[in-house]
């Protein structure tokens, strides 16, 4: 592989607030080492256009270690890029062939509304945990070590749902954006361990309940969502929701759940 | 009651009912296709079975129709109220892409719509029968078993005439191995039939698989074997409704 500089053709969108239309707006770059990293190669690019006095291009990041969840690109239609099991920050430039045009947009749903260019707001993920993504404990002194006994397996499947950093990525991916792999990660990370059964009927339906108040899209099994995933959640966690909820649907009929 | 109108309210609550009556509609393609398979045997099979089905006792018929009707209605209707709600969940992208969702799942709408208007046009076509005219078509004696020795069974009936005579005569019903061969042998029918089931081999093949996973039954492991299942399933009806039609226009050759 050569260590060359690349040049690349940036089509980016660009949107000055949430109520202004926005539109794809072409870029290039170049010298780009084939090292860097994606997010790299857009600071390259801001400092560009910083330095001819443009405003530079907006997009969210933090850790830049694939797992705050933050960066939030749809590069060529898939979100966090072509790369499976990665963020943005974690896609490197030797994945794209020099001279090659990419396609860069935001997470793209309705309950995410742009808030500008390439930054979008994923406050109803906040409030569909708000909802019932918690477990109520009596703070106080810390409980001892392993005094509730938890099957090996079932820790692990637990942890594999609680690996969601959230990013988003399976809404922006679900060509109905549905939320249901976040959500059903979230709600199993609970569910599936003795801490989290004293609320588990409650939490399926209050999530279920705010995840369609935020106006996503229903879940039709695509299969995209797991396909993007960083985070490598799969789609058994959503059909475990789908179980939970059956079941808590069934005792708030005729028994009272809420 | 409180309950029921959240659960139908909720989207989670939609899909179970797309799930159910899908496992309806689905399982009632196979017994159709199964039934419609006795066409390549000797004509009695397929006339005394379409025969009995015409005959079900204490009006079994209709309420066979009835549910089967209530299942359609209930799975267009929530169907397309799902896909309105995703459609407008999604503000959609300049570059679509599409990593591995299958060609079955993305075009459900569609392939259900197409079934929506195959299924009203087959049944005027062989129910109603007024799309073509089958009256050239002449009635058979309802053969209802066969003798250990391999004689025909002709079943009979006595009328009352009108000036008070009984008479026995054997019962007459429609032909209908008959039927479907003049039915298909119309190549503008026969090709609307195939390209039909095929779009329902589409339908099944992303609905057969889903319908585990609405309903909470699949995991990781059993995830890609009820994907292959749906396929076999699909293909299975496809192959055995499309035979019949493909059978007449090969005659035809």
């Amino acid at each position: 592989m050569s260590n060359e500089g690349r040049s690349y053709t940036l089509r980016i969108w660009r949107q000055k607030n949430r109520n202004t239309p926005g539109k794809l707006v072409d870029y290039k770059v170049t010298n780009i080492s084939p090292g860097s990293s994606f997010l790299e190669m857009l600071d390259l690019l801001n400092e560009d256009l910083v330095a001819k006095g443009e405003e530079a291009i907006a997009f969210d990041n933090d850790c830049r270690e694939g797992i705050c969840g933050m960066c939030s690109l749809t590069i060529n239609g898939i979100p966090h890029g072509p790369e499976r099991r990665t963020t943005v920050c974690q896609l490197h430039m030797r994945k794209f062939e020099d001279g090659a045009v990419i396609t860069i947009e935001p997470f793209r749903a309705k309950p995410f509304p742009i808030v500008k260019d390439l930054v979008v707001d994923r406050s109803a993920f906040d409030r569909i945990i708000q909802a019932g993504g918690f477990i109520s404990v009596r703070t106080g002194g810390v409980p001892d070590a392993n005094a509730i006994a938890i099957p090996k397996d079932v820790a692990d499947v637990a942890m594999d749902a609680a690996a969601c950093i959230g990013c988003g990525a399976c809404v922006a991916a679900c060509k109905n954006s549905s939320a249901m792999l976040f959500t059903s990660a979230k709600a199993s990370q609970l569910n599936r361990l003795p801490q989290g059964q004293a609320e588990k009927d409650r939490r399926v339906l209050l999530m279920i309940s705010q995840l369609d108040k935020e106006g996503f899209g229903s879940c039709t099994n695509y299969g995209e969502c797991q396909a993007v995933c960083p985070k490598g959640i799969t789609l058994d966690h959503i059909a475990k929701m789908h179980r939970d909820y059956a079941v808590a649907s069934f005792k708030n009929v005729f028994g009272k759940v809420l | 009651m409180n309950g029921i109108l959240r659960l139908l309210k909720s989207s989670v609550g939609k899909k179970y009912l797309m799930a159910i009556t899908g496992t309806i509609l689905a399982l009632f393609v196979l017994g159709h296709m199964l039934g419609n398979l006795q066409y390549f045997f000797d004509a009695r099979w397929i006339n005394a079975y379409a025969h009995h089905l015409q005959h079900l006792p204490y009006g079994l018929l209709w309420v066979v129709r009835a549910v089967l009707f209530t299942t359609i209605v209930i799975h267009i209707v929530v169907g397309v109220l799902l896909t309105l709600h995703n459609v407008q969940a999604r503000p959609g992208y300049e570059v679509e892409g599409t990593v591995q969702a299958s060609l079955g799942s993305r075009t459900m709408i569609w392939t259900g719509l197409v079934l929506l208007a195959f299924a009203t046009f087959h049944i005027f076509h062989y129910t109603v029968k007024n799309v073509q005219d089958f009256s050239s078509i002449p009635e058979v004696n309802y053969i209802s078993s066969v003798t250990p020795e391999g004689l025909p069974v002709v079943e009979t009936e006595t009328v009352i005439t009108p000036d008070g005579n009984g008479i026995i005569r054997p019962v007459a019903t429609p032909n209908v191995q008959a039927i479907m061969k003049t039915g298909f042998s119309v190549t503008g029918y026969s090709l609307f039939y195939i390209f039909a089931v095929g779009m329902l081999m589409l339908h099944l093949s992303h609905g057969v698989s889903s319908v585990f996973q609405t309903l909470g039954l699949r995991n990781e492991v059993w995830r890609y074997k009820l994907n292959c299942l749906a396929w076999l399933y699909a293909v299975a009806v496809f192959a055995g409704f499309a035979s019949i039609p493909v059978s007449v226009l090969i005659g035809k050759l």
